[in-house]
């Protein structure tokens, strides 16, 4: 159960080898979190995850073998990730950059991002949403991204891709009010992690610790959405309503 | 049958639960029987502070509709009642004949139903003990049947403070005890630091039934530990002015306020308490001997708001309630000053000692000192900051009330309450395929080894 001070008992981690997904359970479990589940695809750094989670005080962890390019993948790795008790966090931490210049050339690999990026969550987030509405409690926070505000020319594959899973989970998050069930909209700015290696930050970039930190205060104060760093709010308030000859002709 | 969404009393943690309505023994058989995958659980007027009477995804059983038999023995003062009914209504019915209910919280909005399932107290506990104590029999529905239980019966004291997962009391009958008048005798007196309230709650355990202190826990350094602390007994007739002889048993109780239907979350913070404090303090006289007052305005303060839970806005609040046993008033301090070196806005705290305990093994009171504080959610580091206080706690052999709280962790819960091996087993035998549940027997892993 999640408790008055907004500490999970037990999270499921969408994404079992995201950053940003690892720092949130990181943070959860030296908060006191004590099972974690872990589904991803990559087995092999999963199994050093849970060395890590372990030495760090979790008790139970365990993995599931989840492919978010498969929405049959999606549905079964989350009803096994319930499968060992309520869930009373689930961070859904999906998802790829792609390279937009070569993706625009290659209508497969962009239709490929944008099922990482949104089908497959989508597909898991309702198959969470059931069993959490069953068990009458439960969070969701789901890892959307400052490109989904608005899209720009320069990733409008991954933006767009994120812009309809920010729709889908704002709607989700509506269509559960009165079951116990809330969802928390994410949007991060430009994150140092591996997916952006070796790019140029964009302004406000932050760190996955810190996207951690404003993910569960955020999560604490039962919030809807939570930008990352908070400022973002106002400055992509701001860039929203650039007409668009100015806004497509920004640097970045 | 409706899908509902329930919180205790500090607006916390939320969950949705099938409420079903209770009007009968034959409607809590028939829930019990259509076993629903995620339990049962009695609510009674939900003013347990944290996910005591929440049960997410099963059913809720709403007790508060069960208020039959309703029977006063007025010359010896056995009462047998529903347990769905309320010290409130009770009180209205038992006053006028010149008996008063045993044990009372600082609210009269709960049911009896609730009373026996947090085993709750009063200020007379170091004279009186707590409620089950008074309570000589009960007719409690678990999913092995019918029990009709006397004080002799093991699954009697299990379900006294066993926060109704032993099954659902639908019947009680309670000695209560008698008055001359419906007024109070009351000294207050102000005490400057911790020490001097400790001395002058144990002189006035001494001397009179009901003690307790109000205490400030913002107030730091020599002042740590200030308290208004106020002693008394019920009036006996020649006690009272002439005056006032006419209707000595008189009980109108009357809530003349009540909070906004909402309020800013940010409303009680630390600058607004810490002036409540102050004026709560300078108010009270130095010492005041042998004033009368009302019942009411003794016994339950919490009730001349209603709602008042509500002024702590939408993030909502908890309260932390400890004891510690005599000798460990070092504990007593280290939590207090952890708590006021933290700058944790707490409301004033009530402090005040514990007589012998009953027989029920997860019962809260032991001999020694209880310290009860509000605070609002949202607090930097509230949970650090308390999982350190209870850790302080259960070193010195202490506890906290579950009927209080919203976030312990489940690991300290044996050592906070060391027969709960025992009292597993007498409810286990109730309950064997435990299906009386509740959010907090899932968080706390009560019912079951974690």
């Amino acid at each position: 159960m999640n408790n008055a001070v907004g500490s999970a008992q037990s999270v499921l981690l969408l994404g079992g080898t995201s950053e940003i997904g690892l720092s949130i359970t990181s943070l959860l479990v030296s908060r006191g979190t004590k099972r974690v589940v872990l589904a991803g695809r990559d087995t092999k750094a999963m199994d050093q995850v849970v060395d890590d989670l372990r030495s760090k005080g979790a008790d139970k962890v365990s993995t599931v073998l989840f492919d978010a390019s498969d929405p049959v993948s999606c549905v079964s790795a989350v009803q096994e990730g319930f499968s060992g008790g309520d869930i009373d966090l689930v961070v859904m931490a999906v998802g790829v950059l792609g390279d937009q210049q070569i993706d625009e050339q290659d209508p497969i690999a962009a239709a490929r991002v944008i099922t990482t990026n949104f089908t497959g969550p989508a597909a898991a987030g309702l198959a969470v949403a059931d069993l959490m509405r069953a068990q009458g409690h439960g969070s969701i926070a789901v890892l959307s991204s400052v490109a989904g505000a608005r899209p720009r020319k320069a990733n409008f594959i991954y933006g767009s891709s994120k812009a309809g899973l920010d729709a889908f989970y704002q709607g989700l998050g509506d269509s559960l009010v009165g079951s116990g069930v809330t969802v928390t909209v994410v949007r991060p700015g430009f994150v140092h992690t591996k997916m952006t290696a070796g790019m140029d930050p964009a302004p406000l970039s932050t760190t996955p610790e810190a996207v951690a930190a404003d993910v569960l205060t955020g999560l604490q104060r039962g919030a809807h959405t939570v930008w990352s760093p908070g400022p973002l709010r106002w400055f992509m308030c701001a860039m929203r309503h650039l007409p668009r000859p100015i806004f497509r002709r920004l640097p970045r | 049958m409706s899908t509902e969404i329930l919180t205790g009393w500090g607006r916390t943690s939320p969950s949705a639960a099938d409420v079903e309505s209770v009007a009968g023994v034959e409607d809590v058989v028939f829930s019990m029987e259509s076993k629903g995958p995620r339990g049962i659980l009695p609510r009674g007027l939900g003013r347990s502070y944290g996910d005591a009477a929440q049960n997410a995804g099963g059913v809720v059983l709403d007790m508060t509709t069960l208020r039959t038999p309703f029977e006063l023995d007025t010359s010896r003062g056995i009462l047998r009642v529903g347990s769905g009914v309320s010290i409130d209504a009770i009180l209205k019915r038992s006053v006028p004949w010149g008996w008063f209910i045993p044990v009372t919280p600082g609210t009269r909005q709960v049911t009896i139903g609730g009373a026996i399932a947090a085993d709750i107290h009063g200020k007379n506990h170091h004279i009186d003990g707590s409620f089950c104590s008074h309570v000589t029999g009960m007719i409690l529905v678990s999913p092995t049947g019918i029990h009709k239980l006397s004080p002799q019966d093991p699954l009697f004291w299990a379900t006294a403070g066993g926060m109704g997962l032993t099954g659902v009391v639908v019947e009680a009958t309670i000695q209560m005890t008698p008055i001359e008048t419906s007024l109070m005798i009351i000294d207050t007196e102000r005490t400057p630091n911790l020490d001097a309230t400790i001395t002058a709650l144990m002189d006035s355990d001494r001397s009179s039934r009901y003690s307790v202190a109000w205490i400030d826990c913002l107030s730091t350094g020599p002042s740590l530990g200030r308290a208004v602390l106020t002693r008394g007994d019920h009036a006996r007739l020649d006690e009272l002015p002439v005056g006032r002889r006419d209707s000595p048993l008189d009980f109108s109780p009357t809530s003349r306020l009540s909070a906004p239907p909402w309020a800013p979350s940010g409303l009680l913070n630390r600058a607004t308490i810490r002036l409540f404090n102050e004026a709560w303090f300078r108010r009270a006289p130095a010492l005041e001997l042998g004033a009368v007052h009302q019942l009411g305005a003794f016994f339950h303060p919490l009730d001349g708001v209603v709602g008042w839970n509500r002024l702590y806005g939408s993030r909502g609040f908890l309260q932390y309630q400890i004891v510690v046993p005599f000798g460990a008033e070092e504990a007593l301090r280290n939590v207090m000053e952890l708590l006021s070196s933290q700058r944790c806005p707490s409301f004033l705290g009530v402090l005040k000692t514990f007589g012998p305990s009953d027989d029920a093994p997860m019962s809260f009171p032991l001999p020694g000192w209880t310290l009860a504080l509000d605070m609002p959610i949202g607090v930097d580091g509230l949970g650090e900051v308390l999982d350190r206080a209870d850790d302080v706690v259960a070193a010195a052999g202490g506890r906290v009330y579950l009927a209080k709280d919203s976030r312990l962790r489940p690991e300290l819960l044996e050592h906070m309450y060391p027969r709960l091996p025992e009292w597993r087993q007498t409810r286990e035998a109730a309950d064997p395929e435990r299906m009386l549940r509740s959010d907090l027997s899932r968080r706390l892993a009560i019912t079951e080894e974690a």
